[in-house]
């Protein structure tokens, strides 16, 4: 049985139609990479998700039980699933520990010496223990990404989403957050991607989706979808996103 | 035949000093938790509510603080069919005034606060009282330092309007001294100087508060 079943997601943006008739089922385990040109609804099907933004119709459907769209029912839904963003989104204001111990304490009535615990251990996985102690504003992009995403994990979510996380960062930092990323996937957490990282998609995903026009345009294993494109539109995009070395090399074989 | 002016009615005007900062105390916690109150509905999304607050706010901030004055001080007299002291007219003109404009300035600051902020506290699955409570807050605080002690500089000072209507504070008792010893330059000076040496530390304080919380954050600034 899917984890997370999407059952005809619409939404519009006054004229723009952002999504439109989205369906999407995703297996525990499953690692999912969507990519598709800015505009396509990647980022609004994300935020769907876990319900920063309200679909017009259609049904969201985690672990067997329809998302109902209440305050409880949404707060209920965030302790299962959750989401990195491009721009980190740490609380300036907190020490890195109480960033993460934050979530599980207040949220979730965690004990604070057990919090305490578990945001080590997190900080561990994405190999940060030393920064326990820093305020985010003293951490580099990278560092900050990577705290977000053991913030993430502290609540011990079933599903996780990332949200371009890499897309913010200067180039030389983004190969730590993508060894945390590529980390999570080996251990088997279930993960839903938006990203621009092609290579991490080509070896880490099961499955690439590619968006256009707020439609799933394309679904299938890496291997096929980056090697045999259905539609032209997803050739288009592969070309157009390729280094632009590989992209001669294409045009001159 | 005119008093002269020596210790004792030095020590007046000294002690008035003590009224002054009852009352803006008295008118900046009041003032304050009323402020927070209109500042947290504000930024909800009932539309009654809004309507309610913001009228208020226009209501407080649109007219003198001295019609206020004498609203509440001739209004309570009438509602109560009887002479009603200085006292509970200015306070209470005061602290409604306070919680207008203290409103202003905390919702200003909470909707400074990135809605990502917002979004990344409720994906934690905070409640919305939780995420103000340990997440926007705390930031807002922040941000609010200076207007918020501006404007209780602005408060204490604005406090000598109360001796319009007889409440005897720093100015009335100022007013009092030279009408019995006709000494207004050396008196208005005093008091002045008074009121500096109660509002200037604040700003001190403040400068300090910010820098302290700055070093927190980690930030660097120059002041």
């Amino acid at each position: 049985m899917p984890i997370l079943a999407l059952n005809g997601i619409c939404k519009r943006f006054r004229a723009h139609v952002a999504l439109d008739d989205v369906s999407l089922a995703i297996e525990p385990g499953e690692v999912v990479a969507i990519i598709g040109r800015s505009g396509s609804g990647k980022t609004t099907l994300l935020r769907c998700i876990n319900g920063l933004e309200v679909p017009d119709s259609g049904e969201i459907v985690f672990d067997g039980r329809r998302v109902e769209r209440s305050r409880a029912g949404l707060q209920a839904l965030r302790r299962e699933i959750g989401i990195v963003f491009q721009s980190f989104n740490l609380f300036p204001h907190l020490t890195v520990e109480r960033n993460i111990t934050l979530g599980p304490t207040v949220a979730r009535g965690l004990p604070l010496a057990q919090a305490k615990e578990r945001a080590r251990e997190v900080l561990r996985q994405v190999d940060l223990e030393d920064k326990i102690a820093a305020v985010p504003l003293q951490l580099s992009g990278g560092q900050q990404q990577r705290v977000a995403i053991a913030r993430s994990l502290a609540m011990q979510p079933r599903l996780m989403l990332f949200d371009e996380i890499t897309s913010a960062l200067d180039p030389e930092l983004v190969g730590e957050v993508i060894n945390v990323l590529e980390k999570l996937a080996t251990d088997g957490m279930t993960m839903i991607l938006v990203t621009h990282e092609m290579g991490f998609a080509r070896v880490a995903a099961d499955t690439v989706v590619f968006m256009h026009q707020g439609k799933i345009w394309e679904k299938g294993p890496p291997s096929r979808l980056f090697t045999a494109p259905a539609t032209a539109e997803l050739a288009t995009f592969i070309d157009a996103i390729l280094p632009v070395g590989a992209g001669v090399m294409h045009t001159i074989r | 035949m005119n008093r002269t002016f020596g210790l004792s009615e030095f020590l007046f005007i000294v002690a008035a000093v003590r009224w002054t900062l009852l009352l803006s105390l008295v008118a900046f916690v009041g003032g304050g938790v009323l402020g927070l109150l209109i500042a947290i509905l504000r930024t909800m999304s009932s539309r009654f509510v809004r309507l309610l607050t913001s009228g208020y706010i226009q209501l407080f901030q649109g007219t003198p603080v001295l019609m206020q004055l004498f609203l509440f001080y001739y209004g309570l007299s009438v509602l109560f069919d009887m002479q009603v002291d200085a006292w509970p007219a200015v306070a209470l003109a005061f602290t409604l005034y306070s919680g207008a404009f203290l409103g202003e300035i905390w919702r200003g600051s909470i909707q400074a606060i990135p809605r990502t902020q917002w979004e990344a506290s409720a994906c934690l699955s905070l409640g919305y009282f939780q995420q103000l409570r340990f997440v926007i807050l705390p930031q807002a605080m922040r941000i609010s330092i200076p207007p918020t002690v501006g404007f209780l500089v602005q408060l204490i000072k604005g406090t000598s309007i109360a001796a319009i209507i007889g409440f005897v504070e720093l100015t009335r008792a100022g007013q009092l001294m030279v009408n019995v010893t006709f000494k207004p330059m050396i008196i208005y000076p005093i008091v002045a100087a008074l009121y500096f040496l109660v509002c200037w530390p604040l700003s001190l304080l403040a400068r300090n508060l910010e820098r302290r919380i700055d070093a927190d954050l980690g930030i660097k600034r120059h002041l």
